[in-house]
């Protein structure tokens, strides 16, 4: 198992996480569906605006989907930030990924390893979370 | 009455896969109890204690149904009923 995604797309999740810290920042990467390729970077917004916590609005969510089935796509990415811990799938998290198919990308732009940046991506299914090989091409 | 419900891919292993189905009632806790009779489990995955699970959205046509009245929300011929996860975490 592993992620293939741009350099493009990388940079500009980074960016969006910085534009929004403190806040946690979420978003998806679209594909055509039964493809598994990440080509449609979508962010999203953080309805709960907080600097612990994420989710989708509900109306943005209904929209999302919608979208998604009408362009013969699927969720491929769900990304989101952690401001101030590793990147690494928290319990919420764990508890509430409700996309089996999807790669949950987690980027950390903490200040302890500023201007570092973690970015890692897993599975995460029945609350089982495995990390996998993120390649990034240009 | 006959009520197209669209289910999510995570509650798909209850309605043998298939990515919508058909149920009856006319509010939106007796569609959720025919759905847990056809496929036994799925009620459980939607509610706890007896209300609408926090992370799980249900929506009639376009409108979630935290703003119809939640598990007392109306449902007549014709809606359609879709079931999202949320897409949250910390």
């Amino acid at each position: 198992m592993s992620l293939t995604i741009s350099r493009a797309f990388v940079d500009a999740i980074v960016e969006q996480s910085r534009a929004e810290y403190p806040d946690e920042c979420c978003g998806v990467i679209l594909g055509p569906v039964g493809s598994g390729k990440a080509e449609r970077l979508k962010p999203m917004v953080n309805a709960a605006h907080s600097p612990t916590f994420y989710e989708f609005d509900p109306k943005d969510l209904l929209a999302l989907y919608r979208e998604v089935d009408d362009r013969d796509e699927e969720i491929v990415v769900i990304y989101h930030s952690h401001t101030e811990t590793e990147a690494y799938p928290s319990r919420t998290d764990i508890a509430y990924a409700g996309e089996p198919g999807a790669h949950y990308v987690l980027v950390s732009s903490r200040k302890e390893i500023a201007p570092a940046i973690e970015f890692r991506s897993y599975r995460i299914i029945d609350g089982v979370v495995t990390e996998e090989e993120v390649s990034i091409t240009d | 009455m006959s009520i197209e419900v669209r289910i999510p891919t995570i509650l798909r292993p209850f309605t043998k896969d298939q990515k919508a189905v058909a149920a009856d009632g006319t509010s939106l806790t007796a569609l959720i109890s025919d759905l847990d009779a056809q496929y036994p489990g799925i009620g459980d995955r939607l509610l706890e204690n007896g209300a609408l699970r926090r992370f799980i959205n249900i929506y009639i046509n376009d409108e979630d149904v935290r703003f119809l009245g939640g598990l007392d929300a109306q449902i007549k011929d014709g809606d359609s009923v879709t079931i999202l996860p949320a897409v949250a975490g910390g």
